[in-house]
């Protein structure tokens, strides 16, 4: 598969009469936008705003966040099996309007979305305080059960971003970054003597409101599967989750997987990556055995000589995650982890939910109860209120001039578990 | 000039010139001098900082008259108000180090003032208030003064000074065991390539999260009569009466909350879940399904069991840190006890 990320650098954002990109600014139709959502029957009222880096502007309750691309060659514009139809995704040659993103707002149970400020202290937490943020607040028609909420919510994004996408359609890039990667064969005859890498990357899938999804599926449903990096970076894998917003992988962080592109960076120089595996982390005992087996016995059965594993989310996905490290050092195959750590407010709590002496290579993505002061936004845009219920505030976190004390948990990609951001934790 | 900071200074009997294993006995007293490891201190702080005075306390005494020791020497504290308090260094010396630990305790708990002291490795004061004060990691024994002072004056400058303090290898302290969240210059991914890297090369690495060692509880008995027992029900799916009167928080709980259930036969209804880790929509439904009231009242009904408890015990389990779920267990565990409760239904999700 080869695939071209050409990306278009978005330096503005403003709202105008049509929705094109021009030297750099992105300019959007905010009606237009507005009424291609709304066809949507489930949608009694959308907003759009904008939010550009350094401003004194906080979001809050963000859902997901989405970057807006147009496939211009090959198979799979848009969301395939999700918001267009079928394709294999992967290869050709996509737009994409780098430093733009597509924030969605929107009340969906109310503990498990998060907070992005665009300036200060809290723009260092989040790598969407870097992004020029078109940002769509979406409100259901009332009487829409919560999953159906989410769904809507959810397509609503995603259809934000192709539209948008839309304007970079006949832009020339200002930068190709090529993928490009044979099957395990071909590769393996050009670089027989590098190690094999494989990256398992779990997925929560622990019922509506907390899938991912893969090519529309709910990653509750499969077996591990294998993934060419190129279909994940070239969307088929989408967010669906409501978990806590610091350690959620939203779309974006999909479509922009640092761990595919790190790897990627590697690749015929220092090793032989071979793909992903997609691990859904499952809620029962019986599913978490069959996962870590299976995920255990295709690393195996590929050849791997290394595998790095990212979690998402924290608490029982812990032990997954320790599960099918133990399986692969078992099998002489060696791990690196990805996870956060709840380490409580002080730092002096245990940070795991599970241990195992396997697990000798880890990296530390932050403690997500780590506590952080916000100072008052000029301006909110969605609901601040919604800081007292979400994840990682509590009653009494919000003071009456707006500034606000929150854990990492409630800020969108703080802890990254996919490794998107730089936090990590040192023993004091 | 800035006012000079204010340290007070702690030794013991040896170190405070009074004598050596024979006057181990004396209590405390206080010298507004430098003595001892004092004077070399004082010299190290410059002029920024100033000994004021010196407690000094035989390693008898303190050990076996703690209370009587910590009351004169709080004293000495609160009338002296100093900015900071220093400690030894006590090297390997045991009882000098349970001292030093014992003061900088108490001083810490009771009046927020930062404690430096200096302990080897293995002296069993470390343990005691590594996690509140600063001990500086010093050699077996006193030929280490001279390496010791200096690393304890920088650290109790920037301590008075409210300076960030760095980490424990770069400030020569004994780690306290807070994992604090600091930013690193490589994104979490690249630092995971290149830790695997040298995994596959067989370089050296260093994990970021050494693995947790995890308690070990003996199970209780089995109860023999269930019939009998009274059961209580206890869960961390932070299902709470509608309103969530006790604003239990939906994550990192940081408390936990009661609830009479003597006159309900179940929590539908009246009930619903804050906890912001799993799909509420079934909860929500049937409160029940995570927390079984309906089926223990049942079973009460029928005579399977004596007697439900009548309060009914909650909080968040998700992101909740152990440290906060140790406490609460434990506040939980024994009002349990008191009420005579035989057994519970612990419920998590």
């Amino acid at each position: 598969m080869k695939l071209e990320l050409r990306r278009i650098h978005i330096k503005d954002i403003q709202f105008g009469n049509e929705t094109v990109v021009k030297d750099g600014i992105l300019t959007i139709n905010q009606e237009e936008l507005v009424n291609k959502l709304k066809e949507d029957e489930r949608i009694k009222e959308v907003k759009v705003d904008l939010a550009r880096p350094g401003e004194k502007v906080r979001i809050i309750p963000v859902k997901d966040v989405i970057e807006p691309r147009v496939k211009i060659e090959g198979e799979g514009n848009g969301f395939p099996g999700v918001t267009t139809k079928m394709a294999q995704v992967g290869s050709g040659k996509v737009n994409v309007l780098y430093g733009a993103a597509v924030v969605t707002v929107g009340d969906i149970v109310g503990f498990q979305e998060g907070v992005i400020d665009m300036w200060g202290e809290g723009a260092k937490w989040t790598p969407f305080s870097k992004t020029y943020n078109i940002v769509v607040d979406i409100k259901p028609v009332e009487g829409l059960a919560p999953h159906t909420h989410e769904e809507t919510v959810r397509l609503a994004g995603l259809k934000a971003a192709e539209y948008i996408g839309e304007a970079g359609r006949n832009i020339e890039p200002d930068e190709v970054l090529v993928y490009e990667m044979g099957s395990h064969a071909e590769e393996s005859k050009k670089y027989p003597d590098l190690p094999r890498v494989l990256y398992v990357e779990m997925l929560i899938s622990q019922g509506l409101l907390h899938d991912g999804y893969i090519y529309g599926v709910n990653s509750q449903l499969i077996l591990p599967t294998l993934l060419h990096p190129n279909e994940e970076l070239d969307g088929a894998v989408i967010s669906g989750n409501c978990v806590a917003a610091c350690d959620k992988i939203t779309t974006y962080q999909h479509q922009n997987n640092s761990v595919i592109l790190d790897l990627y960076e590697q690749h015929g120089k220092t090793i032989n990556f071979l793909g992903v595996i997609l691990t859904p982390e499952l809620t029962t005992l019986e599913g978490k055995f069959r996962t870590c087996d299976y995920t255990a016995k295709l690393c195996k059965t590929l050849g791997a000589d290394g595998v790095i594993i990212s979690e998402e989310g924290y608490g029982n996905p812990d032990s997954d995650l320790l599960m099918i490290c133990k399986r692969l050092e078992k099998e002489g195959i060696k791990t690196v982890l990805i996870t956060d750590e709840c380490s409580g407010w002080d730092g002096m709590s245990q940070p795991l939910a599970d241990t195992t002496e396997e697990a000798v290579a880890v990296v530390s993505t932050g403690n997500v109860s780590h506590v952080i002061k916000l100072e008052p936004a000029d301006k909110v845009i969605g609901d601040i209120n919604a800081i007292t219920t979400l994840a990682g505030g509590w009653e009494g976190c919000l003071e009456e001039d707006g500034s606000l004390q929150c854990e990492l948990n409630a800020v969108i990609g703080s802890t990254s578990e996919i490794g998107y951001h730089n936090c990590t934790v040192k023993l004091y | 000039m800035a006012k000079k900071f204010r340290v007070l200074y702690y030794v013991n009997q040896f170190f405070g010139q009074i004598g050596g294993e024979e006057k181990a006995g004396v209590a405390p007293t206080f010298e507004a001098k430098t003595l001892g490891p004092a004077l070399g201190f004082n010299g190290l702080l410059g002029d920024e900082g100033e000994v004021i005075g010196t407690i000094i306390c035989g390693d008898n005494y303190f050990n076996e008259n703690k209370e009587e020791a910590l009351e004169y020497i709080m004293n000495v504290v609160k009338e002296q108000k100093p900015d900071i308090v220093v400690a030894g260094p006590a090297f390997n010396a045991g009882r000098y180090g349970m001292a030093c630990a014992g003061v900088a305790n108490a001083v810490v708990d009771e009046l927020n003032i930062p404690v430096v002291t200096g302990m080897y490795v293995e002296n069993p004061g470390v343990e005691e208030c590594k996690s509140k004060a600063y001990v500086v990691s010093v050699a077996d024994s006193a030929g280490g003064m001279r390496e010791a002072l200096p690393k304890m004056a920088n650290l109790t400058k920037k301590l008075a000074k409210g300076e960030e303090i760095g980490l424990p290898e770069e400030e020569g302290y004994i780690p306290q065991g807070k994992r604090l969240t600091i930013f690193s210059d490589k994104r979490g991914s690249q630092r995971a390539v290149e830790m695997l890297l040298s995994r596959l090369n067989g370089e050296a690495f260093e994990t970021e999260l050494p693995m947790p060692v995890f308690d070990k509880v003996e199970p209780a008995k089995a109860i023999e009569d269930l019939s009998k027992a009274t059961i209580a029900l206890v869960t961390s799916g932070g299902i709470v009466p509608h309103g969530n009167p006790d604003r239990i928080q939906s994550a990192s709980a940081q408390k936990w909350g009661k609830y009479d259930v003597s006159n309900i036969d179940a929590l539908t209804g009246e009930y619903y879940t804050i906890h912001g880790g799993y799909d509420p929509v079934y909860a929500n439904e049937k409160p029940d399904r995570v927390a079984p009231l309906d089926l223990l009242k049942e079973f009460e009904k029928e005579g399977k069991i004596g007697k439900v408890y009548e309060f009914f015990y909650t909080t968040t389990g998700t992101g909740t840190s152990v440290g906060n779920a140790t406490k609460f267990g434990v506040e939980i565990g024994k009002e349990l006890k008191e009420a005579g409760v035989d057994g519970v239904i612990l419920t998590s999700t």
